[in-house]
């Protein structure tokens, strides 16, 4: 989770990912960011998001987000 | 057989009173039956290339989900004796074999789109080409039917079968229910873009007759038609003499145009979208809404989340985030970030899959060199603003009482209305150099405006009290859309109280008859969107 945090952070320092669960919805993440997250995570985790994983649901949290990592890497 | 003729309203009595008074069990086949007959009413030799789609995207998903259950049946009887890399390496290979099947169908499917919409388009480029090199010999362009409806259709059974392949809806067993999915008749004309998740169950489920199920469509259907008839048919007139002859409208003529085209496509769009909804809905079938008020948009990419919205989701789901977080963009994009810095490696696969979107979305609505430059500018106006942002907020963080006034949220939605009618004229004149002389009119042609007051305006063929008319249904349209969201007013609610639900139902068709352009010397048959 802390790696997750760290990406994030990254690309936006100034939000608490920590708390915030509505990144998308609230237009925090826009499509930029979305597929700048996809490519670190890609590197740093060595999962590969597909495209139809790419909803809302999956990237409104770092704690969802972190959820599908977990699913994906299981799969 | 237009939705706007008097055959077609006989054609959905006849089909909504036999959808409701045969056995439950067999509603979801006269349903195929009265669409392919109105398929069949709209060009007989259309049916041979909707059916080539059902046909091959039929085995294409069938193959797929037999491979899907396969590997599924392997990995359970197996997971003991594999270990998680080589239950991923089955995976993968599985997936690649999938992955051939859905390109076979894609490129089948795409390609005769491709070679009926395409092909004069391609060739005439070839041939100014081969002009300009000075050579004598040209290629000849054949004259190809197009079918009616085929880009919505194509686009709605490729996003099946994509789902398919990403196991995100079930592959239909039964050709006839996957016939029906892709012919439904409300759909056929233009869309919306529906998917298989959302509409399929719904067309095979058996529906009851009922007032609440009924009235509603039928209420909705009235909408579309006084929206169609009343406003679009009638400024289409106007613009027509406009585009006609650009020398002698100048300035304050594109002025406008850019303002009543806006009015009129949005009309016939969205009528023809409340047709089809109604109509579906007087089936009992929910169908995608496909506009959410988008002249109320404050910027260019709201608009785009309110105006066609399954077409941009379609493109945005099966084209701009596949593209830009396929392998080689991610490979770019590390190159990019390594080599030009973290703020433009990042743009690079986001802005490549952003021109590549809008540069399809052009070519979608049509083969013709117009449509690719008013995508490709929408573009631009896109990634502008995005980079812009950063700009913006400063200016709303500093100036916080004003950004948030009601005025400054107009100013933004009478920007955008703007900037989107002017690119959309490109669509009105369908010559790229003479659209952007015609705008530049707007600058240097002052004396046109005297037009504006000496009852020029009447010349255009629609009379001042057409105009009258005109304006006060927009008003009506704009006062519903402010009220609600757009179809919501056609809810249960209204019929739940029946002598307004009369009301609005006899308005609306008095409204349409007295003062709907139709008949002689009107061409009420054909909607914008169904040449796209």
């Amino acid at each position: 989770m802390d790696k997750l945090i760290e990406i994030l952070k990254e690309i936006h320092p100034d939000v608490d990912f920590e708390t915030e669960n509505a990144l998308v919805d609230d237009g925090i993440l826009d499509s930029l960011d979305i597929v700048t997250l996809i490519t670190e995570i890609n590197d740093r985790f060595d999962v590969s998001i597909p495209a139809e994983e790419i909803i809302p649901e999956n990237f409104n949290s770092a704690a969802a987000l972190y959820d599908l990592i977990t699913r994906l890497d299981e799969d | 057989m237009a939705f706007t003729s008097v055959e077609f309203i006989c054609f959905l009595a006849v089909t909504v009173l036999l959808y409701y008074l045969i056995p439950k069990r067999t509603q979801w086949p006269l349903l195929l039956l009265a669409s392919y007959i109105f398929y069949f009413l709209a060009g007989g030799w259309y049916l041979p290339f909707i059916a080539t789609t059902t046909v091959s995207s039929y085995f294409a998903a069938v193959i797929m989900l037999r491979s899907s259950e396969k590997e599924k049946n392997y990995i359970e009887s197996n997971r003991d004796n594999m270990s998680k890399d080589e239950r991923k390496t089955y995976k993968a290979v599985q997936k690649k074999k999938r992955f051939r099947i859905l390109v076979a169908a894609l490129i089948l499917n795409f390609g005769i789109l491709g070679v009926l919409k395409y092909t004069g388009f391609t060739l005439s480029n070839i041939n100014s080409l081969i002009g300009f090199f000075g050579g004598q010999d040209k290629i000849s362009v054949p004259s190809l039917i197009l079918p009616l409806g085929i880009s919505f259709y194509t686009f709605q059974t490729m996003g099946y079968l994509i789902d398919v392949y990403r196991n995100t809806t079930t592959a239909e067993k039964n050709i006839f229910r996957l016939a029906l999915f892709v012919s439904f008749f409300p759909q056929l004309v233009q869309g919306p873009i529906s998917r298989h998740s959302e509409l399929a169950s719904q067309l095979y489920e058996k529906h009851t007759a009922s007032w609440s199920v009924i009235a509603p469509g039928a209420l909705r259907v009235c909408w579309g038609y006084f929206k169609k008839l009343v406003i679009a048919d009638t400024l289409m007139v106007a613009i027509k003499a406009i585009v006609e002859s650009p020398a002698e409208h100048e300035g304050m003529y594109v002025v406008y145009l850019i303002i009543m085209y806006s009015a009129e496509i949005y009309a016939d769009f969205t009528g023809g979208i409340d047709i089809t909804i109604g109509v579906a809905q007087m089936l009992g079938i929910r169908v995608t809404e496909n506009f959410n008020r988008p002249f109320c948009s404050k910027s260019t990419k709201e608009y785009w989340r309110r105006w066609h919205i399954t077409m941009g989701s379609w493109f945005s789901d099966y084209v701009f985030y596949p593209v830009s977080i396929c392998k080689p963009m991610q490979k770019l994009s590390k190159f990019s970030r390594a080599k030009l810095g973290a703020a433009v490696g990042k743009r690079i696969p986001v802005y490549l899959a952003t021109i590549l979107t809008w540069f399809l979305t052009g070519l979608w609505h049509g083969a013709g060199w117009n449509f690719i430059v008013w995508g490709l500018l929408n573009c631009l106006i896109i990634l502008v603003s995005q980079e812009l942002q950063p700009l913006y907020d400063r200016f709303n963080n500093k100036h916080k009482a004003l950004a948030d006034s009601r005025g400054w949220e107009v100013f933004c939605q009478v920007r955008t209305f703007l900037l989107m009618g002017i690119i959309r004229i490109l669509d009105c004149y369908r010559d790229v150099p003479l659209t952007f002389k015609m705008f530049g009119t707007v600058f240097y042609s002052f004396s046109s405006w005297r037009d504006l007051f000496n009852g020029s305006l009447s010349d255009l063929g629609v009379s001042l009290s057409q105009y009258a008319v005109v304006i006060v249904a927009i008003i009506i349209v704009w006062a519903v859309s402010r009220k609600t969201e757009e179809g919501a007013l056609f809810g249960e609610k209204l019929c739940s109280r029946p002598l307004l639900f009369s009301f609005c139902a006899a308005g609306l068709i008095a409204a349409t008859l007295i003062f709907g352009s139709y008949g002689i010397g009107y061409d009420a048959s054909q909607f914008i969107y169904s040449q796209f």
